[in-house]
């Protein structure tokens, strides 16, 4: 005898009903026109925002803008580019001579002082932090060659730095009379070791550069320079004067003399001009200028390629109320008593409605981002603007980085929607967590400094540091700020905190729309 | 006219959220007033605010987006539950419901504006000597009867209530709760991130001309007033002209519209 068992009849798998759940959704969102216009209105903004601001940067003046608002300089010279394709600032007062082949660069410096502008209005005499003075050979007198440097610097004791972006510390401390420096540069071939010493007998190793294709023949000599002083309003340049003795360069050629140049783009871009004194085996130099990574500030005069991306700001506000009303709109007619009838699974009812809502904005996100910034980029390109270089894994970034912004924002209004239940509520708080911060840490400036930092770090506005091009460089001094694209996260870290609030505030929706009836 | 003010007063006071909602606009200014003001200091004169009266008045930025909700929830409130169709049976002049509607409005945001701007700018009065800012470094402790901080002060409460006039226009217009605040957050916002990407100074000027928040809050400067975009009681006249506009926008559809 057999008993026949019977089989409980089991419910639709797991996932096949979550695939329905997903489609019962998306049928919800593409049936609502409002919606799909207000999506495709979303794109439609970010591309006109982006290609109007390539178009509004037209005629912009190059050079320096001085304190008084004059802008000095007209002609766009484009900016030098480094071995590595970033742009740079190639400018110094260079005191210099051949070097054919193998040879030492040494001196003792044993002055660096800030000197007064003349004819900049509201200058500063100080010494700059970052103020320059050492010895330096360069491929060439090529603006972005390559070079290796040894420094001493106002604020950050000595320095080796060569091909623009690297930067390593030697002895600290400042320089005088009573403790000079003594600064080395051996090279052999297109390898060149850096010591530094305070007396000019016991020498420390301080770095090593490898300048790839150095030619046979270099320049070999000592420098002085001094970056611009920047604030928020404005950057003027600054000049400084450094004293050097015991300069020798072994393994040059028979009577070489020594030349002073003041290397850089001309007056038009630096008012200020350097000069050398040689009496009794001192050298007294002056320069101004920088030789670093070119950064943006309020100096103005170039644009980065993906001006374009600030078109993101209209897509994402758009994003926020579709967002929010994804919901809403269920609690406001009763539709979210035949949903939930329908699928009594809550939690699946709120993953498929996040998973809807972050796939469509970010399709219209990674299309309107997309096109705003390839658009921008070639309206920039036609207005003679100088333009900072971006590699395309960065744009591509940006452009992604962007759309996931526009969808992780989405899912974060979304489930603020089902904890408030009310339109207004999270609409407003989306857009008090997430342009505000950005607002006041960037066009209107109120807040500077640690407070500004620490705000794009908490509030879900870090996620814009996604859209950060140019990397911020400890060896410049700048104001790197969100005004001009710089942010206290990396991109990556920037999003996550935006991740992590969307979380948070789905799993509350989660539990309170389990919790409560509907 | 009269049983229609009280009638759109009895509603907006009797729903408990509008005295949380203007307790909001008061708190949100007063703290970001204060949290701005305290986190400057006048060390160097690099690192100095130029003008306290303008430093003082930061959580403007933010509590007008609490008065644009109150204004916002004033009518769309009523689209959400239906109640509108009472109202307008009840008042069938629609020009006159929607008049009453601004009105009380106008009056919650000017007496939450008087707070929110009287607790910011004692807050700077107190917080910003402490930062630095003393008379000796050229800084006056921040006073009403300075007529430049008075002109501020009360263009800053005048300021709150075209916003919420601008709110309440759009509100009429589109109905909808989320859809009225994105589009007024949006005007307000938008435009001053739109002045990062235009570098051009012409373009940036005439963006600042033209946009209802930065045109509207020349209201609060006080020093360098030679260098504005556009002067103070001018700028405060756009904001006028864009909240103007949205209020004729919300009537006419009003009219226009079925409930």
């Amino acid at each position: 005898m057999t008993t026949a068992t019977v089989t409980p009849r089991r419910p639709a798998t797991e996932s096949a009903g979550f695939g329905r759940l997903l489609f019962a959704e998306w049928t919800k969102f593409v049936t609502v026109r409002g919606w799909v216009i207000a999506m495709i209105v979303s794109a439609l903004l970010t591309v006109g925002i982006g290609i109007w601001a390539g178009a509004g940067t037209h005629g912009q003046p190059c050079g320096e803008i001085l304190p008084n608002g004059q802008t000095v300089g007209g002609a766009c010279a484009s900016p030098p580019l480094g071995p590595a394709g970033e742009m740079v600032t190639d400018s110094f007062y260079f005191v210099r001579q051949s070097l054919p082949g193998d040879g030492t660069v040494t001196a003792r410096l044993t002055a660096l002082d800030g000197s007064a502008t003349p004819g900049i209005a509201g200058g500063t005499s100080a010494l700059q932090s970052w103020a320059k003075a050492g010895i330096i050979i360069k491929a060439s007198l090529r603006q972005g060659s390559a070079y290796a440097a040894m420094m001493v610097t106002g604020g950050h004791g000595v320095r080796m730095q060569y091909d623009y972006t690297h930067d390593t510390a030697g002895l600290p401390g400042g320089v005088s009379a009573a403790a000079p420096r003594w600064l080395r540069l051996v090279r052999s071939g297109d390898t060149l070791t850096g010591y530094d010493s305070a007396d000019g007998t016991h020498w420390t190793l301080v770095g090593t550069a490898r300048l790839p294709g150095l030619t046979t023949a270099v320049q070999a000599g000592i420098f002085v320079t001094s970056p611009d002083w920047v604030t928020n309003e404005n950057a003027s340049p600054t000049l400084a004067s450094g004293v050097f003795d015991h300069v020798t360069v072994s393994g040059s050629g028979p009577g070489s003399q020594w030349t002073g140049q003041d290397f850089g783009l001309g007056a038009a871009y630096n008012p200020l001009s350097g000069g050398y004194r040689q009496t009794d085996g001192f050298f007294t130099v002056q320069g101004s200028g920088d030789i670093a990574p070119a950064v943006r500030n309020a100096a103005g005069g170039s644009s980065t390629a993906d001006a374009g991306i600030t078109g993101v700001f209209a897509g994402l506000i758009v994003a926020l109320v579709v967002g929010t009303m994804f919901i809403t709109a269920e609690y406001r007619r009763g539709l979210i008593r035949t949903t939930l009838a329908a699928a009594p699974r809550r939690s699946q009812v709120l993953a498929a409605k996040a998973i809807v809502i972050a796939a469509v904005t970010f399709a219209a996100g990674l299309a309107g981002s997309a096109a705003a910034v390839l658009l921008g980029e070639r309206m920039l390109r036609g207005s003679g603007r100088v333009i900072f270089p971006v590699g395309g894994l960065t744009e591509a970034r940006v452009i992604a980085g962007s759309a996931a912004l526009l969808a992780i924002a989405a899912v974060f209004a979304l489930a603020l929607g089902v904890i408030m239940r009310h339109g207004a509520g999270p609409v407003t708080a989306t857009i008090a967590l997430l342009v505000v911060p950005f607002f006041f840490t960037g066009p209107m400036a109120v807040l500077q400094g640690t407070a500004a930092d620490w705000l794009l770090r908490v509030t879900p506005a870090a996620a814009f540091a996604v859209q950060q091009v140019l990397p911020a460089y400890p060896q410049v001094s700048n104001t790197y700020t969100a005004q001009y694209g710089y942010y206290p996260l990396p991109p990556w870290a920037g999003l996550a905190v935006l991740c992590a609030w969307a979380a948070a505030a789905l799993g509350l929706a989660g539990f309170l729309l389990c919790r409560r009836d509907a | 006219m009269t049983r229609a003010l009280s009638a759109e007063w009895a509603k907006v006071r009797t729903l408990p959220g509008t005295g949380w909602l203007l307790l909001g606009v008061v708190a949100v200014t007063v703290a970001v007033s204060a949290g701005a003001s305290a986190a400057t200091s006048c060390t160097s004169s690099a690192a100095c605010h130029p003008d306290i009266t303008q430093l003082s008045l930061t959580g403007t930025d933010l509590g007008q987006a609490v008065v644009a909700v109150v204004a916002v929830l004033a009518i769309t409130g009523e689209y959400a539950t239906g109640m509108i169709r009472t109202t307008l049976a009840a008042m069938p002049r629609r020009t006159v419901m929607l008049t009453a509607k601004a009105a009380v409005v106008t009056t919650m945001a000017l007496a939450a504006g008087t707070l929110a701007v009287g607790g910011s700018l004692l807050a700077g009065r107190l917080i910003l000597p402490g930062q630095g800012y003393t008379p000796a470094h050229g800084y006056p402790a921040l006073s009403l009867a300075d007529p430049t901080v008075l002109r501020a002060a009360a263009g800053t409460v005048l300021y709150l209530a075209l916003i919420a006039l601008l709110s309440l226009g759009v509100a009429t217009a589109v109905r909808d709760a989320a859809t009225a605040i994105g589009i007024v957050l949006g005007l307000l916002y938008l435009f001053p991130v739109l002045g990062l990407a235009v570098t051009s100074p012409g373009w940036h000027r005439h963006l600042q001309q033209i946009a209802p928040m930065t045109a509207g809050l020349e209201i609060q400067a006080s020093t360098g007033l030679s260098h504005l975009p556009i002067s103070p009681w001018a700028g405060l006249g756009v904001l006028a002209a864009w909240a103007a506009a949205a209020l004729l926008a919300g009537g006419l559809l009003l009219r226009l519209r079925d409930a």
